[in-house]
């Protein structure tokens, strides 16, 4: 697996694709601007939505509980799942026993699925492959990396990576369509007599949950294309998978994360469908499966909690300078940007070590939070506990312990800053080579005659 | 007043113009400046690179130059940001345009700077010392460093696309991601040119250097000088 760095190197080779993906998130991270500013009291809005987050991480225990309880009393099957290799059993057990154990190889044509970033954490796609169920996806744009079997590069917009000629090419060779056409209102009708058909023949549908709703035991799901309630509607079970963090105490806590949801992701007032789902239709099973999946460990970080209050709207993707110029593959996380960044290293710290120093710490990610988690103060904090854990390569602990000498030593600072400055002068290949990746596209300072305090020796001290 | 200046390691080896200016500036309002020899770095290197754990030793070195004042001064947003949240002093540390503005209460500076000049927000002096707001937010506009140059006769504010974005210096960022850095660099430079910047400016000599690297590199006409610079050479 590449590190950030490296992945992000091969991203920015094609300079004009780099150019247009940061203009595209730009241009929302704008639209998310001008949404928000025309709510007067956002800044309150989002102090209220993180009061109430707060509330709920300190609380999960009873919400959870009663969550479970409301919504068994609606009729709603609830499935407790401590990993992610659990929640895809228990999915696949839902479907398993719906068929008494056997389910009909021949006439079973899979599930349908609406955007579920958990499931894409639990890989369930490719466990349920494995098993020989077929998971349609069925968001536009999940759909589209789906066919060119690649994950999201984006929480709120999967393939905001893929040009609209590369979908035309696409669904040309997958869907018939005709070769050349890269017309989205053509390309999208394509998609959509495409997903019709699975919709209505699909007898298992999931989808994810955006808020949970532990006064009523209800869940909402928020789409802009009503796939979740198409594929729900249809089936005969509606399995939806929630990590448990989403869960908010009472119903009309709804009307403040809804106003900010759709606002942080994409500029839009709200989602065209927010669906309540509350009990099942007459005939139809409903299930929630309730996963942890490393959320328990992450809640006990004092440092780290408050990341899990995070309602996955991608605002700190699009405004990350970083996310926009190295693309989300480079994350190697189902969630990628500056959130991805902080959750990563609890759900594994060895292969995600690189991921809380793919930023510069610049802060605007917390800026846009709807709900004011201090990402690039975990970012920093992360760092420290990858170093102490033993995540960071021999070179650099080097390194850095030769800096920390050099830089409180006063008589050994003067002395190399003294024999460095003239080696830069008299011997620039020194560091103008292509060991020093600062030399790479950039000049080193031109080194002066004395230093600061050299001339303050001379022209100030008495 | 008498206020000790920090002036961060880089810029006392690389940059001694910003310190000597930095200097001068003070002196001109008033100030009695003092020096401490044994200073060396405020260990923001070390420690954002997750090894804050090792600063100890740079950490006491900090407070043995500069516990003996009440004001601290610095040319550098983020070099302050890093001793405000980590280094405990018996005085206080401020940023060169706050303590202008906020504990000399310059209001205004008088004089002449006939430039266009671009106004780069360095993010540690943005967003962690709220020298100016930040466009992510929807509170009223302020801004320190415009405070004190939009007085100066002759010179002119540009106006860019991207107010206050990133130039990707980040501390080791800007060569563990160099990839990812020199293009955050050109962009911001890409700025600069379009609106008509032909003074670089900023509170903060970190991202100058890196962006002056480029405009080398690439052989742009941009120049640079930090805001010290322009406001001693201009008063």
């Amino acid at each position: 697996m590449k590190t950030h760095s490296e992945a992000a190197e091969i991203f920015n080779k094609d300079f004009d694709r780099t150019t247009w993906h940061d203009e595209t998130l730009y241009f929302v991270r704008q639209k998310r601007d001008k949404a928000a500013f025309q709510i007067k009291d956002w800044e309150l809005l989002r102090e209220t939505a993180s009061s109430i987050k707060n509330n709920v991480l300190s609380n999960m225990h009873d919400y959870l509980l009663q969550f479970e309880e409301n919504a068994i009393k609606n009729g709603i099957k609830i499935h407790w799942a401590a990993d992610a290799k659990e929640h895809n059993e228990i999915v696949y057990g839902i479907i398993s026993e719906y068929y008494k154990g056997e389910i009909p190889v021949d006439t079973f044509k899979g599930m349908v699925k609406s955007k579920s970033m958990l499931t894409e954490e639990c890989h369930m796609n490719e466990f349920l492959a494995e098993k020989g169920i077929e998971v349609i996806d069925t968001d536009l744009g999940e759909r589209i990396v789906q066919l060119a079997e690649e994950p999201p590069s984006h929480i709120v917009m999967p393939c905001i990576h893929w040009k609209k000629e590369e979908i035309g090419e696409l669904f040309h060779k997958h869907l018939g369509t005709e070769k050349g056409n890269k017309d989205p209102q053509y390309l999208t009708e394509a998609a959509r007599q495409h997903l019709r058909d699975k919709f209505l023949t699909r007898p298992i549908a999931l989808t994810g949950v955006n808020f949970a709703v532990a006064e009523t035991g209800e869940f909402v799901v928020c789409t802009n294309e009503g796939n979740a309630d198409m594929g729900a509607h249809l089936a005969d079970i509606h399995i939806a998978s929630m990590g448990f963090e989403k869960i908010i105490p009472q119903k009309k806590h709804l009307g403040v994360f809804l106003r900010l949801l759709a606002r942080s992701a994409t500029g839009q007032p709200i989602t065209t469908y927010s669906s309540h789902f509350k009990k099942p239709r007459e005939g139809q099973q409903m299930h929630i499966v309730i996963v942890d999946n490393g959320r328990s460990t992450q809640l006990g970080r004092e440092d780290f909690r408050n990341s899990l209050k995070c309602i996955r709207c991608a605002a700190c993707f699009n405004t990350c300078p970083v996310y926009r110029r190295s693309g989300g593959h480079s994350y190697h996380n189902a969630v990628a940007g500056p959130i991805g960044s902080i959750l990563a290293p609890n759900l594994d710290m060895r292969a995600n070590a690189d991921l809380p120093f793919a930023s510069t710490l610049c802060g605007s990610c917390s800026n846009v939070c709807p709900v004011k988690i201090d990402i690039h103060q975990q970012l920093y904090k992360w760092r420290q506990v990858l170093v102490q854990e033993g995540y960071a390569p021999a070179s650099k602990t080097l390194a850095m312990k030769g800096m920390s000498t050099v830089l409180s030593n006063p008589g050994i600072f003067k002395f190399s800053g003294k024999v460095g400055r003239m080696l830069m002068d008299k011997l620039p290949f020194l560091v103008n080579n292509n060991m020093n990746p600062w030399y790479k596209q950039r000049e080193m300072p031109e080194p002066p005659e004395e230093s600061f305090r050299d001339w303050y020796k001379k022209n100030r001290k008495k | 007043m008498k206020v000790a200046l920090f002036i961060p390691c880089y810029i006392d080896q690389f940059y001694p113009k910003v310190g000597i200016a930095t200097l001068q500036l003070l002196e001109k309002l008033g100030c009695e400046v003092v020096f401490p020899q044994n200073q060396t770095c405020c260990g923001q290197p070390m420690a954002n690179s997750g090894y804050e754990h090792i600063t100890g030793d740079c950490t006491k070195l900090f407070q043995d130059n500069f516990d003996d004042y009440d004001f601290v001064v610095s040319p550098s947003g983020s070099c302050t940001l890093h001793v405000k949240e980590h280094i405990p002093l018996k005085g206080k540390i401020y940023e060169l345009i706050e303590f202008i503005t906020d504990i000399l209460k310059v209001e205004s500076l008088e004089g002449e700077f006939k430039h266009k000049v671009g106004l780069h927000q360095s993010c540690h002096g943005q967003r962690g010392l709220k020298l100016s707001q930040m466009s992510e937010l929807n509170a009223p506009f302020f801004s320190k460093p415009e405070q004190l140059l939009k007085n100066l006769k002759g010179l002119e504010l540009v106006t860019l696309d991207r107010k206050d974005e990133c130039c990707g210096f980040g501390g080791t960022f800007c060569v563990a991601e160099e990839a990812v850095s020199v293009r955050m660099g050109q962009d911001r430079l890409a700025d600069h040119l379009k609106n008509g910047t032909e003074v670089l400016t900023g509170g903060d000599t970190s991202c100058l250097m890196h962006m002056e690297g480029i405009i080398r590199r690439e052989k742009h006409s941009i120049k640079v000088m930090h805001i010290a610079e322009i406001l001693n050479q201009a008063i």
